[in-house]
């Protein structure tokens, strides 16, 4: 096939629309305020993401019209501007509801978290294309951790817990590439502990991970773990858990304790720090199966539920449009990640293959995250729904990922 | 493997977050109801109640405003207690404890704190209403009654109870209600509708404007005024005629069977049904176990009719053809209808026919009448079948239908009846077993009312109107076809005149002569009824009921009436006599027999009515 042949993948480009159009509808009805005025009021929240919506749209033309090559070439630059950029905030950085993660200029804001996650992409799937580059080393694990977690770090204290959760996304492309699956299990096995600490206590959790290490001395000789490796799982096991009970005791401030505790049940507080989830909860169970209709949600106008035009946006749809608006919505996410899947496992250069995974790691976990924080399933965790909430920079910073693997896309046979 | 993970992964979690939706928005409906109850407030616009006229458009029930003190929990803060605690007469720690109760009830939403003040009392706090923060008073509106009569008519206010509220949607929680007489049974009519408004409110509970603009909002819609039957003079004349006795009058206009008045003795004054004092009030009213002054004697109380029963009697031998107007029948100072089994009479001229017998309330003529009615067929079973239809068609034995929400069937004996106490077929009866039927006393009942309305029947020759006590709504005359239809008896209306003659002569010769009204033809019947109690489970007998009937005038009935007084002997000493009154009151405003109107008013039947309680043995009939 000629180089260069445009065929856009005008499925993913179709679902994009559809989830920006519907978000900024959502948005419209979740600001409006007492006295509507035209949508292209940039004094108001809806007119402003209607802006960035438009400006959106010619730059997905330009990121089209620039050729693949471009991305790959540019990566290290792009990474290195981000990360100057991050490093940037605590110099220059606007506060924002307690977190400096903006650079102000005149009236608008910028988020450069947004489009580190674009850099980041790009650079590890540089790395992990590079013909030297072999996973399965622990030198270029470490390497490719690097990558990944250097601007996770930078981010953490700012602080901005949620953004920098999302470059745990970027364990799925590693494990495409081969890193080991112990890397995984390990990852879940932690959180496993660390959720039962919290709901058990340390001690229930030693005694359970003893009583499992010992069944397996049932099996089959062949497949028994020596001796060696269990005591190490036990041990390791059991300081994790402990230590994570210290730190959940000592190192976490109250307000990180509260939150946890609110999703574990261990607490109810409908008026204290479980606000947030309880409101969401119940603007979304009010909208029954077709919802209250578009801007006659009652508590979408009480403006009952904090944050509703970005981090609990999915809160009006549920109010606003009830089930049938909810599942369409999830529905959306899950063929446009399993499309976008499709289109990575079609790539024939690494490089596309690992942009791709990482670009359906990072929707998934903001999909994961914001939707189950919304619906009352994980804590409170500040993390907007991609396409969806509020925010120019969230907007053009997933815009910019989705399109450049759009672009790399139509012209994998190029390589 | 390492391509499938995250498809699964992926999958999963759509369905985790379908499921969890599904469970959020369908199944758990909790989450609906919690956000019509913090998302939107109700407000709720009472309309005025419509006020109440009498048949000549006198004012009986208005309303007047009454003030409550209310108070949001949350935003009260410090005061001056002691000067508030004077102003609404309380001591501080009640005060306190109503604080306290309203917090429990809730912290944001009003509590009542003071209910019903007077309009001074208003007055004087409404200056210093500012120095109370969470406090402020909320207007209702009460009745106001401009008569002191007519409370069994009127019927009374009340809050709603849990009952109401859960069996009709339309009363919320402190909602009031009509209760009896004609604030119960129109109820609908008076109030009006409620208007409501529906106000978005934001997270702060502050109103942020109306919900969906108002589309679901109503306006309140005005109760309609209404004129009722009773004339308010004669309910008020006749009220104070039985005062210190015991019993109930009920006065129809037989042409539209319009309740003139209702009265049942002992009564009470409406107003004590009203304001701060109402439970109070409504307790001490309905413990009264022996005076039962909330029982309408009038609707309620089911009493043998006595002698004005043998007038239907009559009535139902003529129309069956079993005696002639002329046909005679001799006393001897009673009937002897078995062996040693005599109906008792007193002492008039004998033999005697139809309207003299009517005249003289001869027991001896009427038992010979009865018996020819039940014999007339070849069994006993039958002719009293024949002869309950009959008394039917009066509206007796069974509801009258009226508009007003208490009533008795009263009892009219059929065969069935009778065959069940007389164990038939195992042993037969006969029509003299039956035979204080022929003189109103034995198996019979009837309320004040059923007793009215078959006077007024006479009176009309054979038909009536269903008695009502609506007359008009807002000034447009009811046309509702059950008080509008005229109900025709089984009796021919030419059988009417000997009788209604015989009734006539009952003032012109005979029981009644003492009670004549100068210049009024009245047309009436004496009863006497005998009557039992159960003192320590022994049957006692009491003094009579004094019972009469009457309508006037006689060629063009205005008003027919009954009256029964408890205990008052013979049908001519107080019944007779109140009815009288009531009758001259009615028809021509002023009371030409002054020392028979001072008689009644002097005389007072207290006595009669604590001797079954005194626990000491007592004679009667003195």
């Amino acid at each position: 096939m000629a180089k260069g042949t445009i065929s856009f993948d005008w499925v993913t480009i179709l679902i994009y629309l559809l989830l920006i159009s519907f978000g900024w509808m959502n948005i419209y009805s979740a600001s409006l305020g007492d006295s509507p005025s035209g949508i292209f009021d940039f004094d108001e929240i809806y007119g402003k993401q209607a802006l960035w919506m438009i400006l959106g749209l010619f730059m997905i033309i330009i990121i089209l019209s620039i050729e693949a090559k471009f991305y790959m070439k540019f990566s290290s630059v792009f990474y290195i501007i981000s990360l100057l950029s991050i490093l940037g905030l605590f110099v220059f950085g606007k506060t924002i509801n307690g977190a400096t993660s903006w650079y102000g200029f005149g009236g608008v804001s910028i988020q450069p978290a947004e489009f580190a996650k674009v850099a980041t992409t790009l650079a590890l799937a540089n790395y992990l294309g590079d013909i030297q580059t072999n996973i399965k080393l622990f030198s270029h694990q470490l390497k490719a951790f690097f990558i990944i977690v250097l601007p996770a770090l930078i981010i953490l204290p700012q602080p901005d817990a949620g953004s920098a959760m999302v470059y745990a996304a970027f364990l799925f492309p590693l494990y495409r590439e081969g890193l080991s699956g112990i890397y995984l299990f390990l990852g879940f096995a932690g959180i496993a502990i660390f959720i039962l600490t919290l709901v058990l206590g340390p001690l229930y959790v030693a005694i359970a991970v003893i009583i499992i290490s010992l069944l397996s001395l049932l099996q089959k000789k062949k497949r028994r773990p020596s001796p060696l490796v269990l005591m190490g799982i036990i041990v390791g096991a059991i300081a994790l858990s402990y230590s994570v009970d210290y730190i959940f005791q000592n190192v976490f401030e109250q307000r990180h304790r509260d939150r946890f505790n609110i999703v574990l049940g261990k607490e109810t507080d409908a008026k204290g720090i479980g606000y947030n989830t309880n409101q969401s909860e119940i603007a979304i169970g009010s909208g029954g199966w077709i919802g209250k209709g578009w801007t006659e949600g009652t508590q979408t106008k009480g403006k009952f539920v904090p944050e509703q035009d970005t981090d609990y946006i999915f809160s009006t749809v549920g109010e606003e449009w009830g089930f049938l608006g909810t599942s369409v919505v999830v529905l959306l996410f899950i063929f446009l990640l399993l499309r976008l899947l499709f289109l990575a496992e079609r790539q024939k250069s690494t490089f596309n293959r690992v942009y791709g995974y990482s670009l359906v790691g990072i929707i998934f976990v903001h999909f994961l995250v914001n939707i189950g924080m919304v619906t009352g399933i994980f804590p409170t965790v500040g993390i907007p729904l991609p396409f969806f909430s509020y925010g120019g920079s969230g907007l053009w910073g997933f815009t910019i990922l989705l399109f450049i693997f759009v672009k790399l896309d139509s012209e994998r046979l190029a390589f | 493997m390492r391509r499938l993970l995250l498809y699964i992964i992926i999958i999963t979690t759509g369905f985790i977050f379908l499921g969890r939706l599904f469970y959020l928005q369908i199944v758990d409906e909790s989450f609906a109801r919690l956000s019509e109850d913090n998302a939107i407030k109700v407000v709720y616009d009472y309309p005025q109640r419509g006020y109440i006229f009498d048949r000549n458009g006198e004012l009986l029930v208005s309303n007047q405003p009454s003030y409550d003190v209310m108070a949001i929990p949350r935003n009260v803060k410090p005061f001056d207690t002691a000067e508030f605690c004077t102003i609404l007469k309380l001591t501080p720690e009640e005060l306190s404890k109503k604080l306290d109760k309203a917090k429990i009830y809730s912290p944001r939403l009003p509590s009542i704190i003071v209910p019903q003040l007077t309009k001074s009392e208003y007055a004087y706090l409404q200056e210093k209403m500012r120095k109370y923060p969470g406090f402020y008073i909320q207007k209702r509106s009460l009745r106001d009654y401009q008569t002191d009569n007519g409370s069994n008519v009127l019927g009374y206010i009340a809050e709603v109870n849990n009952k109401i509220i859960d069996n009709n949607p339309y009363y919320i929680s402190g909602d009031l209600i009509g209760k009896q007489g004609v604030e119960g049974q129109y109820e609908e009519l008076l109030r009006g509708i409620k208007g409501v408004k529906y106000i978005q409110k934001d997270r702060f509970n502050r109103d942020i404007g109306p919900f969906k603009e108002g589309i679901f909002d109503t306006l309140p819609k005005k109760g309609k005024d209404v004129n009722i039957s009773i004339d308010g003079m004669l309910q008020a004349y006749g009220e104070k005629l039985m005062e210190n006795k015991r019993g109930g009058i009920v006065a129809i206009e037989p042409a539209t069977g319009e309740i003139l008045s209702l009265i049942t003795a002992p009564s009470y004054d409406p107003a004590l049904l009203m304001g701060r004092q109402r439970s109070a009030n409504f307790t001490k009213l309905y413990y009264d176990t022996i005076a039962k002054p909330l029982y309408d004697r009038g609707l309620l109380a089911e009493y043998p009719p006595g002698s004005p029963f043998k007038t239907i009697n009559a009535l139902i031998a003529l129309q069956e053809g079993v005696v002639d107007v002329h046909d005679k029948f001799s006393c001897n100072r009673g009937y002897v209808y078995g062996r040693g089994r005599k109906l008792g009479c007193h002492a008039h001229a004998s033999p005697l026919d139809m309207i003299p017998g009517i005249a003289q309330s001869c027991n001896a003529y009427f038992a010979n009448v009865y018996r020819r009615i039940i014999e007339k067929y070849p069994t006993p079973q039958e002719g009293v079948d024949t002869w309950a239809k009959h008394l039917n068609s009066f509206g007796l034995g069974q509801f009258l239908g009226y508009d007003l929400p208490a009533g008795r069937s009263g009892k009219i004996p059929t065969s069935e009846y009778y065959n069940k106490i007389y164990e038939y077929p195992t042993y037969k009866w006969f029509a003299t077993a039956t035979i204080s039927n022929a003189i109103g006393q034995g198996e019979v009942l009837m309320t004040p009312i059923q007793l009215a309305n078959m006077t007024a029947t006479i009176a009309n020759k054979g038909w009536f109107y269903t008695p009502h006590i609506l007359k008009s709504i807002e000034g447009e005359p009811i046309s509702d076809p059950d008080y509008t239809k005229k109900h025709f008896t089984t009796i021919d209306s030419e059988h009417f005149i000997p009788v209604i003659e015989g009734m006539h002569q009952v003032y012109k010769v005979g029981t009644a002569s003492a009670l004549q009204i100068p210049g009024i033809e009245i047309a009436g019947k004496t009863g006497t009824a005998e009557n039992f109690t159960k003192i320590n489970g022994k049957r006692t007998q009491l003094t009579d009921h004094s019972i009469f009937i009457a309508f006037a005038p006689v060629d063009n009935p205005k008003i027919a009436i009954a009256v029964f007084v408890e205990n008052g002997y013979w049908g001519g000493r107080y019944a007779g006599r109140i009815a009288s009154l009531m009758i001259e009151k009615y028809l021509k405003k002023t009371i030409s027999r002054k020392d028979m109107e001072t008689w009644v008013l002097t005389h007072s039947l207290e006595d009669e009515y604590l001797k079954p309680l005194s626990g000491e043995p007592f004679s009667i009939n003195k």
